[in-house]
């Protein structure tokens, strides 16, 4: 059983932070195909903006709901964009997931990531097969659901998070964008990988490893 | 290799271009205090009357906030390169312009403008302050007619905001406002045409890969693909073709009245704008229809992108008030 504390969830920030600014120009390649090349720099910019707000922050005198409310607000200030709001969102729902509690234990881990991304549906309003970010994060939220209920613990549902966020980001290759900028594509669009769902992919690595590592 | 920019550091560029911005028009512009991306009218905003917020991402200078002043938008909500502003430079520009009659948000119509501009809708809900929303969707290139809803704002916000910002400027309700607002959106309609492509400050790459020869009808402001991809042909076939898509879709009758717009996406010279605009002129004289009034040059750009775009507006009696309808912006005057 893992504990994660509010120290280790800064540190997951930093993680996905870093994780971003290695990501940022493939990020940007990939949106300048379907897109407006501009998704690694926004999201380069928010987590970085989130790792340093939530560093800011006493952790021995902050619970992670705050912490996560913190980096929820000071993603979406210095973004905008389509990914502020659909981050945002994210860590706002997680946070009120783990609302009340001091650490996490490998439940409540879980259900925040699965908060992440019912946040991320919720605000983007994408389904399943629509070649958005959603087509990793859904997949992921399922499957890490689906591991902890078969005993898996933390650090082997966020394997199979990552596992099948990546299997739902190459997905998006074969499907035609009905969502974002990229829809208006039609099938132009087909035969690229979603930057959104690319850039899922990297985060839930980055979350895995920090978490679990 | 990068692109060749005049910056001093690509994350600061916005921020940097707005204190040169407000340092040059000082008479129009001021930015809410503690919200710098927050631009609002020095005069304009006023009791009573509906508020006109615009916004959207920067690098389509001078949209957004060369249209705000006297007679125009009251404020305009700025965002990063080609990136919607976040929620609360938003509601920081519906505070600062609220009459206490409504507020109206105008932006194109964009996923991550839709999502920051509707949460930041909530917040000022939270505030009493009613806003309502009027979407630009001109560019007939994005989706098919069927689907208007779902295509993208480009340079036809020219027009719509002009509607919108006389008829707040003439007190009229709030329903009069969003009523005028929807109508001018349907009456414009624009097709762009993209050469190069554009790079952004912080990556300092061209945002997509166009061959020497060629050209793409129908690319979006942000350099997203558009409708076909072909080989670079003379103005005069250029501009067929774009106006062939508009008339198709606009329909007008002998003896009806349009506005036109001729737009650079950044790079393309005022030559090649007028060379397209003569032939604008003749189609239309061609076909009976008669122009009211013609800009010429560079009102939503896209960077340094090369390529244009032609928007027109069909006019009658009451679009034709609101274009006339003086107004006196930072970067645009009429009347």
């Amino acid at each position: 059983m893992t504990t994660i504390d509010t120290a280790r969830l800064a540190g997951m920030f930093a993680a996905i932070a870093d994780a971003m600014s290695a990501d940022r120009d493939r990020l940007c390649a990939l949106d300048g195909i379907i897109g407006d090349a501009d998704h690694g720099i926004a999201m380069e910019l928010g987590f970085s903006a989130a790792r340093d707000a939530v560093a800011a922050l006493d952790t021995g005198a902050t619970d992670p709901t705050t912490l996560l409310n913190t980096a929820a607000k000071s993603f979406l200030n210095a973004v905008g964009a389509s990914s502020g709001p659909l981050y945002a969102t994210a860590f706002m729902r997680g946070a009120a997931a783990v609302k009340g509690k001091t650490s996490l234990d490998d439940a409540d881990a879980v259900a925040m990531f699965q908060a992440m991304a019912k946040g991320i549906q919720d605000r983007g309003k994408a389904e399943p097969g629509e070649k958005t970010m959603m087509d990793a994060w859904g997949p992921a939220a399922q499957a890490a659901g689906e591991a902890l209920a078969s005993g898996k613990g933390l650090a082997g549902s966020l394997e199979a998070a990552a596992q099948a966020a990546k299997s739902g980001a190459e997905a998006t290759k074969a499907m035609i964008a009905a969502k974002g900028r990229a829809s208006r594509l039609g099938e132009r669009s087909l035969g690229h990988m979603d930057p959104g769902a690319a850039s899922a992919v990297s985060v839930i690595e980055a979350m895995r490893i920090a978490l679990t590592g | 290799m990068q692109t060749k920019k005049i910056i001093n550091d690509g994350n600061r560029a916005v921020d940097e271009m707005l204190e040169g911005i407000l340092a040059a028009h000082p008479r129009h512009l001021k930015s809410v205090d503690g919200s710098s991306r927050s631009i609002i009218a020095r005069d304009g905003p006023r009791q009573g009357k509906v508020g006109l917020v615009i916004g959207g991402g920067s690098g389509h200078e001078p949209s957004f906030l060369g249209f705000v002043g006297k007679g125009l938008a009251d404020a305009a909500a700025i965002g990063n390169v080609f990136a919607s502003p976040p929620p609360d430079p938003i509601l920081e520009c519906a505070r600062a312009v609220s009459g206490g009659a409504g507020v109206l948000f105008m932006y194109g119509n964009y996923a991550g403008d839709v999502m920051n501009f509707d949460m930041a809708a909530e917040m000022a809900d939270m505030d009493d302050i009613k806003v309502r929303t009027v979407l630009s969707t001109d560019d007939v290139a994005s989706a098919p007619r069927d689907q208007r809803h779902k295509r993208r704002g480009v340079a036809g916000n020219f027009f719509i905001f002009k509607a919108a910002g006389a008829a707040c400027d003439r007190m009229l309700s709030f329903d009069e406002c969003e009523r005028i607002a929807g109508k001018a959106n349907d009456h414009t309609f624009t097709m762009g045409v993209a050469l190069s492509p554009c790079s952004l400050p912080q990556t300092r790459r061209p945002n997509f890969e166009i061959g020497p020869d060629e050209m793409e009808i129908g690319m979006g402001i942000h350099g997203e693909p558009g409708i076909a991809r072909g080989k670079l042909k003379t103005a005069d076939e250029i501009t067929d073709e774009m106006l062939d898509k508009i008339l198709d879709e606009m329909a007008p009758a002998r003896g009806d009245k349009v506005a036109v717009l001729v737009n650079s996406l950044g790079s393309t010279p005022l030559m090649e704008l007028y060379i397209m605009n003569r032939r604008v002129k003749r189609r239309l004289d061609d076909i009976g229809v008669s122009i009211h009034a013609t800009w010429v040059g560079n009102y939503c750009t896209s960077l340094e992108m090369a390529g244009a775009s032609i928007t027109l507006h069909r006019l009658d009696g009451e679009l034709q008030a609101m274009l006339d309808h003086p107004c006196d912006c930072a970067m645009f005057r009429a009347g």
